[in-house]
């Protein structure tokens, strides 16, 4: 063997390959913003007790509807201004993104896991198990996804957990469709054929062998899907279906938050502006990961 | 004089279908071929592509079930379409692919890649597992650091040895190989068939070495079985066919094939010389 | 005079651990007329060297050379005006797939007659005829149906003729075709080899033969380049380098071929630079 090889253990392995997707990953400036404020919102969402001045359960009935700090009438104390009932805006929207973050993680596994396996039975046999998925599937996303959602939610009631269950439930079929696209391509696929060969039984062949080749796609869904997630819920909070007050989900902070918008911008605005930068850079980072994932854009 | 396989009669069916509204067509990829292999000994099938050589080895690995006819595998006939495969007699045929670049699952480690058919097939347990992996991937001339890379890591011909290490673990009688050398460079050619020599020598293996190159089978062909349309058109020892091949398709075969003589190249090239000197006058 | 000459061609590639160096400091010329096979295994930078002379190489590539002159026009100061009047008109190229290499949403005729009107400004019916004129000269029959076909409708070797169809239109001075057989069967292989030397005979073009397949070279090469890891191992017509290679990596590729075996072991390169590395 002429050769040289390189003493290389799993964790250099494991090095490597984050190198790699780095080096890919980094080229899509966007995308690393986006990554950079997304984690910034995972600090915020985790240490939220520790970096929010205040409760913001807390009502202060000295300080309603104080301006923001920079504002005439402002107090630094209240950095953000405070809402209707005097509680601190900004603690409210760094415990905002909690929630944020718990809807978007919860709702995609949900989503994830069912579509996953859903897609896997579907392309893996084919024939009349696949047209009956699919075309629950596509009834499924016959609805307007909020209508939908609504539905459900009118159905079992208001409140948070109901609220996601009833958005997982309309993303699954992206996440089928993707997963059953992949699972059809790679069933060809000569090392599926080499596991047969080996002796493989379905199962193996399905979540063993198959599986973990069709993650790419589904990484990339996921992620734009948990942006979706965020904003789904922040509707469903907005119409009153969702979180209920006193919780201070971005989309509730502002359905309670309607009749300020004239009176007090801060109120109204903030919340708004929490949502669509966390969207915003969920869909920079998603867009990233796409580029770095998919090995047809390899250029070297 | 054992015969390791036996095929009588093969015959594969495709269907077709042509939309919803007509009926489906039946194509016939493999028709009526007889074929028998003693142990230790190679056999080549060569075909061009829409031979139906590929479908033939899938047959013959115990993939597909043929349409048609008895294959017979240490004398015991096999029928996967009506019985499923014992482990016993999966182990006795295994396969190295083509595609030295699609063969191996891009996810799975190698090690992981060697153990598969131990795990499945076998009630070894997992230290033992492991210890044949690393012999084997010892004896397909890689290290043991090789071990816990994944596939991306290597060159087409180290992944062709690693297919070929997975194909050994379950101590087959009967490797089926289809065109494993063809993507590879020449030089890397010529060490993956010295491997194959090797191995064969020394665990007593019988192979089906399905090729489009007549150089590689004249090298390593103690018969040969020529493809065409599905058809056997001619089969016999090595020596016999490539001094006197009798049907026409074969005997186009050996036309086609670039001569790399001295010789042949001195007569083409005073051929030339001369045509480029009655152009210009 | 020679057409092309190309001194001390290097390319470098960007990738994420590092720079990677395809070419290093080949020197490569081809004379009007002349068939050159420039032969290589994978990662020989045989196709990067091409690549880089039609300007085909992608952003992360670095190409820098002593000297890279087509007919007197110097291709690394060219602007891109003048660039796209040489590559597509007077240099051409084939690739390796053929099914791949054409579109495969619109028919062959389209293809065709998309390049013979913009590249070579004809119009619908005279393009539409010289379509035709040159799906005979490649050996399809039947052309006018032919023309209507899509890609997957036909076979390798079809696709292969009519990439063929499409490299000669303009009348090229030089093809440069880029393991034109390699996807093919050897039958196939053996008709458009053939076609190719014919038609180079025919319309006095300079071939440039992109191959790692030592039958080929023997069948249809003047002269011989091969490379290794980027770099010229050895230059010498085709009949010198068969009977008496010089460079070891040649005899080791030599001798690596099936049909030159001694005994029943095949020897490797390995070998060959061993033997050579001891003094």
């Amino acid at each position: 063997m002429s050769e040289t090889v390189v003493k290389l253990s799993d964790a250099a392995i494991r090095r490597q390959i984050l190198a790699d997707f780095w080096f890919y990953f980094r080229q899509n400036r966007g995308a690393v913003v986006g990554m950079w404020v997304f984690l910034g919102l995972v600090v915020l969402a985790v240490f939220a007790q520790v970096i929010a001045p205040h409760d913001p359960t807390q009502q202060y009935r000295d300080a309603l509807l104080t301006p923001p700090f920079w504002q005439e009438g402002g107090r630094v104390e209240f950095l953000l201004g405070t809402d209707a009932v005097g509680r601190d805006m900004l603690s409210r929207l760094i415990h905002g993104a909690q929630y944020s973050l718990f809807i978007g993680v919860v709702v995609v596994s949900i989503a994830l896991v069912g579509g996953i396996f859903v897609g896997l039975l579907a392309g893996f046999f084919g024939g009349w198990v696949d047209t009956v998925i699919m075309r629950i599937m596509d009834v499924i996303l016959a609805f307007p996804s909020l209508l939908l959602a609504l539905v459900l939610v009118a159905v079992l009631g208001p409140g948070l957990t109901n609220a996601m269950i009833a958005i997982a439930i309309v993303y699954q079929p992206h996440f089928a469709r993707l997963t059953r696209a992949a699972v059809m391509g790679e069933k060809e696929r000569e090392y599926v054929t080499a596991a047969r060969v080996a002796g493989a039984g379905t199962m193996r062949l399905m979540f063993k062998t198959i599986l973990p080749n069709c993650l790419a796609p589904l990484i990339v869904q996921a992620t734009l899907s948990f942006s979706s997630a965020v904003l789904d819920s922040a509707a469903l909070g907005f119409l009153g279906m969702g979180a209920q007050p006193p919780a201070s989900e971005w989309g509730t902070m502002l359905a309670e938050a309607r009749e300020f918008i004239l009176r007090a911008w801060w109120v109204v605005t903030l919340p708004g502006l929490a949502i669509l930068i966390s969207v915003l850079a969920i869909n920079l980072m998603g867009d990233g990961l796409r580029d770095a994932l998919d090995p047809k854009l390899k250029r070297s | 004089m054992t015969l390791v396989i036996e095929g009588k009669a093969l015959t594969q069916d495709y269907h077709v279908s042509a939309g919803m509204f007509a009926a489906s067509k039946t194509v016939r990829a493999v028709r009526g071929v007889d074929f028998a292999v003693e142990r230790g000994k190679t056999l080549a099938i060569v075909g061009e592509s829409g031979s139906g050589k590929s479908t033939l080895a899938r047959i013959i690995a115990l993939i597909d079930a043929p349409s048609g006819g008895v294959l017979k595998v240490d004398g015991q006939t096999v029928d996967i379409g009506r019985k499923r495969l014992t482990s016993d007699m999966r182990s006795k045929v295994q396969m190295v692919f083509q595609n030295p670049y699609g063969s191996l699952n891009p996810r799975q480690k190698v090690g992981d890649v060697l153990m598969e058919p131990l795990l499945i097939n076998t009630p070894m347990p997992a230290d033992e597992r492991r210890d044949r992996a690393e012999a084997m991937l010892a004896k397909v001339g890689l290290i043991p650091e090789h071990f816990n890379r994944y596939p991306h890591m290597f060159s087409g011909g180290q992944r062709q040895r690693i297919a070929i290490a997975r194909a050994l673990m379950l101590n087959p009688a009967l490797l089926v190989l289809d065109e494993p050398v063809s993507a590879l460079d020449l030089s890397v050619q010529a060490q993956v068939l010295n491997l194959l020599a090797d191995l064969q020598d020394e665990f007593n293996l019988t192979y089906v070495f399905i090729s489009h190159d007549l150089s590689v089978v004249r090298y390593i062909a103690d018969d040969v079985l020529v493809l065409s349309d599905g058809v056997a058109v001619e089969q016999g020892p090595r020596e016999a066919l490539f001094a006197k091949p009798q049907h026409a398709y074969t005997q186009q075969l050996f036309a086609a094939t670039p001569v790399t003589s001295v010789a042949a190249i001195k007569a083409r090239v005073e051929r030339r010389q001369l045509a480029r000197a009655a152009l210009s006058p | 005079m020679a057409l092309l000459t190309i001194k001390n061609l290097t390319v470098r590639f960007a990738t994420s651990t590092g720079a990677f160096t395809a070419v290093d400091g080949v020197d490569i010329s081809v004379s009007p007329r002349e068939v050159l096979a420039i032969v290589g295994e994978s990662g020989s930078g045989k196709s990067v060297a091409m690549l880089a002379v039609m300007g085909l190489l992608p952003d992360t590539a670095t190409v820098t050379a002593d000297e890279m002159i087509y007919d007197g026009h110097n291709l690394l100061t060219m602007s891109e005006a003048e660039r796209r009047k040489l590559i597509g008109r007077e240099i051409t190229m084939i690739f390796q797939e053929p099914v791949a290499s054409l579109n495969p949403s619109f028919t062959v005729g389209f293809q065709i007659e998309e390049v013979l009107r913009f590249n070579l400004g004809m119009n619908r019916k005279t393009a539409f005829a010289r379509a035709v004129e040159l799906f005979n000269a490649v050996g399809i029959s039947e052309p006018e149906t032919k023309l209507k076909a899509y890609p997957h409708q036909m076979s390798g070797g079809q696709c292969q003729r009519v990439m063929i169809a499409i490299a000669i239109a303009s009348n090229p001075r030089l093809l440069i075709a880029d393991e034109p057989t390699t996807a093919l069967d050897v039958t196939i292989q053996r008709q458009i080899l053939d076609l190719l030397m014919d038609l180079q005979e025919k319309h006095g073009m300079a071939l440039i033969l992109i191959t790692h397949d030592m039958g080929v070279v023997a069948e249809t090469a003047d002269r011989v380049v091969v490379q290794y890891k980027g770099r010229k191992m050895e230059e010498a017509d085709v009949l010198t380098l068969f009977e008496n290679p010089q460079n070891s990596y040649t005899r080791a590729l030599l001798s690596a071929l099936p049909e030159n075996a001694t005994g029943d072991r095949l020897p490797t390169v390995a070998d060959f630079m061993a033997a050579e590395a001891k003094p």
